[in-house]
């Protein structure tokens, strides 16, 4: 709350200097933040403000200035920027060429088959192989993948979840083929199921066998792949999917705990994984909200892991994130305007605070981004990182009247849904309510409409338009990469030893029909062997049943 | 009329389009029932009701897969609600029965309730016809679902299934007089959850409270948790079990005797409707006829009483 | 005559991204008409059998993985083997404007690309409809 005496002062200025200006010259109309939050006229010290309970310090809890004391006074966020198409040969070579031109981690975009869980030659696969990143059938595909990449040296993100087991267990042969151990390896697996229900649609199973699989995954890498960050929680896709700052950072969160509760459950000590966990978020256009976004998060996960579940290491307390500018803001009108747009939600990121970022490039309105545009769009992060000066101040908006009020009011918004979802009995109850989904699309509609009515103006778009040519030079994937694939999983399935395959298989089925088996030595084993993604996940699929959307508007 | 040859062969363009003529009130809409009538009589018709969020199209989906695996031809009739403002409809029930969409022994039709009340649309009854006359052995009509007013599924269907789900003891107190009294199997979804037994005792015990029914008219109580697909196939044979007992013991009969009474009756009014809508010019008159009404210039059954002998005067009624 | 226009929207292929289809569909339901909704992951073959069942005037296709060239003729042209050419089919999504004409060659009658607004596509049912919904 503001300050009494400021108060009775802003309300005598309203009245006074402000209103003699208002009564001439009306404010502009709409004067809402990114997800449709007043404004007020000026915003003024808060009363009782405590800097120790709210703010801290860097790297102490409750993390809302950062979980880093040197936050990027030490070193710069990790630019990674998210790529794959095609085969798994056109990928390597973007990869090679995005490390030469500076770039500090991988970050590897799978095609929807692989994503799902089915072969290229799946006839369900058909026109999408290849489409929205690379396709991986087998470990013959993952070696090609990271060819001549020292996977001691990079740290990898994989955007995988339903299956994220099983491209897990092929990075881990694909190091060992390299001669690395399983300890030395350095990733993020996005492993957020919960999200895909909710609003990415990449799932296969139903959530008490996706859950398993998740603490399967959690337990497994604790005692062998320690440097491994397990799951990627993701309000990304909530946001694309058009929720508010408050529904993204609400939602993800509410994931979280029902992750940690879940492994818990199952007997995990939470300061053995907690750790591991890390969180995916959103860069939109509103500057300061997303700002003030950024640091609620941070404030309430502390407060969940200390005062819910009782951590004791700080480890298991911080929030750290990857970030990615907005997808959905991109405009197909006027593309290089988006340079600027992804110029913007860069700087947000990182007064944010953020460990790691990725920067869309400006065509990705309009098909697969080509290497020109992706390199634009790295530039963008350099540009923040060495020239804006902002990288050499850590949390550098705390302490504004506005910022810090938002930042509450995020807060107690968020707290809002996290209890409300409590009380529905947790994320997975929620989620086959269909609540979840019902308040993301009430807000995507509400946001439509008020683009299509012009309340909410987006440039070259809906105001500014020009007539334009068709752009050209847009990055095509080869049609023919389906049979490509189909004729190297021939090879593979002829080269390889069947039985071995079928053993392996029959292992991990019966694996599966036991809870307390935990299936990632299984999956590694069938990896091992050349068994298909989608023969794995098929095993699966026979055991746990699929998931199918049931939920309507 | 060449459609209802192709209808009775089981074209399925031709009862998609029947449907519609039906749905539209088209012309030949009269043509094409009576057309059609013959060949009906068939199909066993289930209703199923319950509130939103129950379960119902889930179950239809597990009821489906049964009727398949035995061969039988099924069509489903999933009716949504008509926004009354802007007349548009978002139908999404077959969203979860979409794994049969290409089963050429599967024909869902979603339709709007277009205004209707009740929990069906004005045309649910023709496209029952349709199907019935195509050859569908089983057809199952699944109401909007929004309370206990929906009884009027009970003038299309040989049996009817409740649906409920655990969380909502208040609504069967609620419920008693209304759709509760009509149900023939009542099932308990979500029977993983807290609950599912109370609520099997709570309808026991209504249902003791209830008048007393004929044997073949006991209801039946199931618990089934159609997303884990347990207790379905027992659901399964009790309707099936439900129905031959109705078959035998005569109650069937009687239902769709009394069902052609009320369709004979509802074909009578629509008719006087629209000889009192010609005649009188209700479109212009109704207008002015409420403004004497509301201005205690006439008084409602003298005025209509004296515009009706006006029409027997004339040999117009 | 009471005739309603009634129009399946589907997701073809296995893309996820539903914010569109679901805009779409309340949209034209707000709009008035009677919208048939499918969900994600539908096959070319399950969205016509949809569309023949439901006796639509229009199919909307809504994708965003890049796989229209392939998907969306599929299902014109299954649309055509089973006799039900007649019916209306449009799209839209991430779809680069170069293969708009492909896409009209092979019989997608109306593209709307990102931002595009609703009344489009209103206009264009009213177009080919020759009235509106109410």
């Amino acid at each position: 709350m503001p300050d009494n005496k400021e108060l009775n002062k802003k309300s005598l200025w309203e009245e006074t200097t402000l209103g003699k200006v208002t009564s001439r010259f009306p404010l502009r109309d709409n004067l809402v933040t990114g997800s449709d939050v007043e404004t007020d006229n000026i915003y003024i010290p808060i009363e009782n403000f405590s800097y120790d309970k709210k703010l801290g310090f860097p790297g102490e809890y409750p993390y809302t200035r950062g979980v880093q004391p040197t936050m990027y006074r030490g070193r710069f966020w990790t630019m990674r920027q998210y790529a794959g198409f095609g085969t798994a040969e056109e990928s390597n070579s973007r990869y090679k060429y995005l490390l030469a031109q500076g770039q500090t981690g991988l970050s590897i975009a799978f095609d929807l088959p692989t994503q799902i869980g089915y072969d290229s030659d799946d006839p369900i696969s058909a026109g999408e192989v290849g489409k929205v990143g690379v396709a991986i059938d087998s470990l013959k595909d993952m070696e090609t993948l990271f060819d001549g990449i020292p996977l001691d040296k990079v740290s990898t993100s994989m955007t995988i979840n339903a299956p994220a087991a099983v491209l897990l267990a092929m990075y881990i042969i694909v190091a060992e083929k390299q001669g690395v151990s399983k300890d030395q390896i350095r990733g993020t697996i996005q492993n957020d199921i919960l999200k895909e229900y909710i609003a990415r649609g990449t799932y296969i199973f139903p959530p008490a066998p996706s859950m398993r699989l998740i603490n399967n995954i959690f337990e497994y890498c604790s005692a062998e792949v320690p440097k491994w960050n397990t799951i990627s929680i993701s309000g990304y896709h909530i946001r694309e999917a058009g929720s508010t700052a408050v529904q993204e950072i609400a939602f993800t969160i509410a994931d979280g705990i029902e992750y940690v509760k879940n492994a818990i459950g199952v007997g995990l000590d939470v300061d053995n994984f907690a750790g591991r966990l890390s969180f995916f978020f959103n860069a939109h256009n509103d500057l300061l909200e997303e700002i003030a976004k950024y640091r609620a998060a941070r404030r309430i996960w502390a407060k969940v892991m200390k005062e819910k579940f009782s951590a004791k290491k700080e480890k298991s307390m911080m929030m750290r994130f990857h970030t990615q500018t907005a997808g959905s803001t991109l405009t197909a009108q006027q593309p290089d305007n988006n340079i600027v747009r992804v110029a913007i939600q860069t700087l947000a990121a990182v007064m944010g605070g953020t460990q790691s970022l990725h920067t869309n490039s400006k065509d990705e309105a309009l098909a697969l981004p080509t290497e020109d545009s992706v390199r634009v769009a790295l530039r963008t992060q350099q540009i923040v990182a060495h020239e804006s000066g902002v990288a050499n101040i850590v949390d550098p908006l705390a302490g504004s009247y506005y910022i810090e009020q938002l930042t509450d009011k995020i807060e107690a918004e968020t707290w809002n849904y996290i209890n409300k979802i409590e009380e529905m009995g947790g994320m997975v109850k929620a989620i086959e309510k269909g609540y979840v989904q019902k308040e993301i699309q009430d807000s995507a509609y509400r946001y439509q409409k008020a683009v299509e009515k012009g309340d909410r103006v987006v440039v070259g778009v809906n105001k500014f338009t020009i007539e334009e040519p068709a752009p050209g030079g847009l990055l095509r994937v080869n049609p023919e990469l389906q049979k490509v694939q189909e004729e190297n999983l021939t090879i593979v399935r002829s080269e390889r030893d069947n039985a071995r395959v079928r053993e392996c298989l029959s292992a991990l089925s019966e694996g599966a029909s036991k809870e307390d088996i935990n299936l990632m030595p299984l999956i590694i084993d069938s990896v091992r062997e050349y068994a298909t993604l989608g023969e794995i996940s098929n095993v699966l699929r026979e055991k746990f049943g699929e998931y199918r959307e049931s939920i309507v508007l | 009329m060449e459609l209802i040859k192709r209808i009775t062969r089981g074209n399925t363009r031709a009862i998609a389009r029947g449907i519609s003529v039906i749905e539209n009130n088209s012309d030949t809409k009269e043509e094409l029932i009576d057309g059609l009538y013959p060949f009906t009589g068939k199909a066993q018709i289930i209703g199923i009701t319950g509130s939103p969020g129950a379960g119902k199209s889930t179950i239809v989906d597990r009821i489906i897969q049964f009727e398949r695996n035995n061969n039988k031809k099924i069509a489903v009739i999933a009716v949504d609600p008509s926004s009354p403002f802007s007349g548009g409809a978002i139908l999404g029930d077959r969203l979860r029965m979409q794994t049969h969409a290409t089963d050429p022994g599967v024909f869902i039709r979603s339709m709007a309730s277009r205004g209707y009340l009740g929990g069906i649309s004005a045309a649910t009854s023709g496209a029952i016809k349709v199907f019935d006359a195509a050859g569908f052995d089983t057809i199952i009509i699944e109401t909007i679902g929004v309370g206990q007013t929906e009884v009027e599924v009970i003038e299309l269907a040989d049996l009817i299934i409740l649906t409920l789900v655990p969380g909502m003891g208040d609504e069967i107190q609620a419920m008693k007089a209304g759709i509760m009294e009509i149900a023939d199997l009542f099932l308990v979804n979500k029977s993983d959850i807290d609950g599912a037994d109370r609520l099997k005792s709570e309808i026991e015990y209504m249902l003791m409270l209830g008048p007393e029914n004929d044997k073949a008219h006991t209801p039946q109580i199931k618990l089934v948790s159609a997303k884990n697909n347990s207790g379905t196939e027992e659901l399964y044979n009790t309707m099936f079990k439900q129905l031959t007992l109705f078959k035998e013991s005569g109650l069937l009969d009687k239902r769709r005797k009394e069902r052609i009474k009320m369709e004979i009756e509802h074909i009578f009014i629509d008719k006087l409707k629209d000889i009192l809508n010609t005649r009188l010019n209700l479109k212009e008159n109704m207008g002015i006829w409420i403004e004497k009404v509301y201005n205690r210039e006439i008084r409602p059954y003298n005025f209509v009483n004296k515009k009706m002998e006006n029409l027997k005067k004339e040999n117009l009624l | 005559m009471n005739k309603k226009i009634r129009i399946v929207i589907a997701k073809p292929g296995l893309d996820g991204h539903d914010r569109g289809a679901k805009y779409i569909a309340r949209a034209l339901k707000d709009a008035g008409y009677e919208v048939i909704y499918t969900g994600i992951r539908q096959t070319p073959e399950s969205i016509v059998a949809t569309a023949i069942q439901e006796d639509v005037d229009f199919v909307g296709l809504s994708l965003l993985s890049g796989a229209h060239n392939e998907l969306f003729p599929r299902v014109v042209d299954l649309l055509n083997s089973q006799n039900a050419g007649d019916i209306v089919v449009f799209g839209g999504g991430v779809i680069p404007e170069e293969d708009l004409a492909f896409l009209k060659e092979r019989g997608i009658e109306a593209i709307f690309r990102p931002g595009a607004p609703i009344s489009e596509v209103i206009s264009f049912i009213e177009s080919k409809t020759g009235s509106t919904a109410a």
